[in-house]
């Protein structure tokens, strides 16, 4: 009962039970520390969880893990972060891509986890631009994301350096934004870096169980270091006193107090639990960009419709415009299809059913704005929506399959979900515009990881634990 | 406690916290990073399991001294007899 923890003392309180809040308390604990995480909700996982309906268990967030590099392979941040959680690289069960799209109006792009492939792409569509393309990539491989010196720190700016043809600046920033910038229109070039190596010149993989085979395993390592975890334990309050955080108020009245706090609620979200700082502290930087996300479940593979494809990133306007939808519910003109079957899981080893996810951009204030009936209607509505958009972009199904025919359910997130479950402000996926890298806040014992922190995906989630309890509670102890 | 025993004792670290290095055949003069691919998150680990496995401190201003086998040995052996 969470009412056992009043008065408790921890050298260390983790606020969520996300990938970040996770891989800090495991790093905390290896090293014998006196940790407890605290999680508002039953489920771990955060923004990258699962749910069960009707028997069935479906995965939110994780498309496709980024960062995958084979067994064996050095020096890349899936390595370093499996070395300081001490898991062994087999037991995230990763298989690969098939292969990838980036999907505009009269020109496609595939790509895998093999970068030649890619390049050899760009050459055919793009044949005026491939020198400037193999100069951005290899800007891109030798820099220094955290200190980018001389080089302009907006993304756009960086790459048109390279890249004169605005189409393939739009196709490469594409999938680079959608899976993870929290700005619009624009992304910081270190960032950028980071994202497009963790897709282009690493990859895209997937544990046939999905996401939960991640979460189990880093929860189940916390728990067998004896780290301690609290579910439906929300926080009220941080109490503060002189410019540290002294004592943790929780939604049931019980207060605990810790040395130091890793909060990953996000930057703006954790300075308005500090009683120091007012409600609406830090308005600058609330994230502005939700997604919405619609799921079928198929009684076919989708190769047998003849979509082969592991993940395709789409755009159907004449620019590709990533920013908050203003008018509509839904901005259906560009998004990312996934088909979670297709990656290479080996013989005999498959997901029993076809699924299908289409994600795309959506307004948090209209979703939240609207009443229970009207609600259902729009899911409704803007699930038929992307579903035509989708089979519009599709090849057409082999041997005249309806899709109708074959669907056995669906479902939708909608910004109003992503803000339930992650207590992000606006239902913003990716979080706040400006990233907090040093992970310092205005309190001297309270730190931020996490999505606010910087580091992009899961892999990075789980990076940015790992590097603020290293740099700040372990480093120096 | 040898300054044999000690380079064993940080070889058993670094084979527990790195498993997919090869310790076999370390050169004690040089380097470890120029052996195997360690980064600073892995000293902070043979730091760590010093503390939690030996009781051993390593301040952060001597991580310099976990350098190669050699140092580590001319570093901690006292340390270890101290004890």
């Amino acid at each position: 009962m969470p009412s056992s923890l009043d008065q408790q003392h921890y050298e260390t309180v983790i606020i969520g039970a996300g990938m970040a809040g996770l891989a800090a308390g495991i790093r905390l604990a290896l090293a014998g520390k006196n940790v407890i995480i605290l999680e508002r909700h039953n489920a771990s996982g955060g923004l990258n969880s699962f749910y069960s309906q009707a028997g069935r268990k479906f995965d939110v967030g994780l498309h496709a893990m980024t960062n995958y590099v084979p067994k064996g392979t050095k020096g890349t941040p899936l390595t370093k972060l499996l070395r300081q959680l001490r898991i062994p690289y087999d037991a995230l069960d990763l298989s690969p891509q098939n292969c990838s799209r980036i999907h505009f109006p009269d020109c496609q792009l595939g790509f895998n986890n093999e970068f030649a492939f890619f390049e050899a792409e760009v050459a055919r569509a793009f044949p005026k631009q491939i020198d400037g393309f193999l100069a951005l990539a290899e800007e891109v491989r030798t820099l220094d994301a955290f200190n980018l010196g001389s080089i302009p720190s907006s993304a756009r700016t960086a790459v048109q350096r390279h890249i004169s043809d605005s189409l393939l600046e739009d196709m490469i920033f594409c999938p680079v934004m959608y899976y993870g910038s929290a700005q619009e229109h624009d992304m910081d070039y270190g960032q950028f870096a980071i994202m497009f190596r963790s897709l282009f010149f690493e990859g895209f993989a997937r544990p046939l169980e999905g996401v939960r085979v991640i979460v189990k395993l880093l929860q189940d390592k916390y728990r067998s270091l004896g780290g301690i975890r609290k579910m439906k334990c929300g926080i009220q309050k941080i109490h503060t006193s002189r410019g540290r955080a002294t004592t943790i108020e929780l939604d049931n009245g019980a207060s605990i107090s810790a040395d130091k706090i890793i909060s990953t609620a996000g930057a703006v979200e954790t300075a308005r639990l500090c009683t120091d700082q007012l409600v609406d502290a830090e308005s600058d930087n609330i994230g502005q960009l939700s997604f919405t996300e619609t799921i079928t479940v198929l009684d076919k593979q989708p190769t047998e419709f003849g979509w082969d494809d592991t993940i395709i990133f789409f755009n159907t306007a004449e620019r590709f415009r990533y920013t908050r939808v203003k008018d509509d519910l839904v901005d259906p003109s560009s998004g990312v299809i996934c088909f979670p079957n297709n990656y290479q899981y080996g013989e005999d080893r498959q997901l029993k059913e076809g699924f299908l996810r289409v994600t795309a951009m959506a307004n948090h204030d209209k979703w939240c704005a609207l009443n229970e009936d009207d609600y259902l209607a729009q899911k409704s509505h803007w699930y038929d929506e992307l579903q035509k958009v989708t089979l519009g972009l599709l090849p057409k199904p082999k041997n005249n399959l309806n899709f109708e025919d074959h669907r056995l359910a669906k479902d939708m997130f909608t910004p109003r979900t992503v803000r339930k479950y992650t207590g992000h402000l606006n239902g913003a996926i990716y979080g706040a515009p400006n990233k907090i890298k040093d992970g310092r806040t205005h309190l001297e014992n309270l730190y931020l990881a996490g999505t606010d922190q910087g580091f992009l995906g899961i892999v990075g989630a789980m990076l940015s634990g790992i590097s603020m309890a290293n740099l700040h509670v372990l480093q120096g102890d | 406690m040898t300054e044999d025993q000690v380079q064993q004792i940080v070889i058993d670290i670094i084979n527990e916290i790195a498993p997919d290095e090869d310790t076999t055949g370390l050169k004690p003069e040089v380097n470890l990073r120029d052996q195997m691919d360690l980064d600073s998150m892995d000293f902070l680990d043979i730091v760590m399991e010093l503390r939690k496995q030996h009781g051993i401190e390593v301040p952060e201003e001597d991580y310099p001294e976990l350098a190669s086998l050699k140092s580590c040995s001319d570093y901690l052996t006292p340390k270890f007899n101290a004890k």
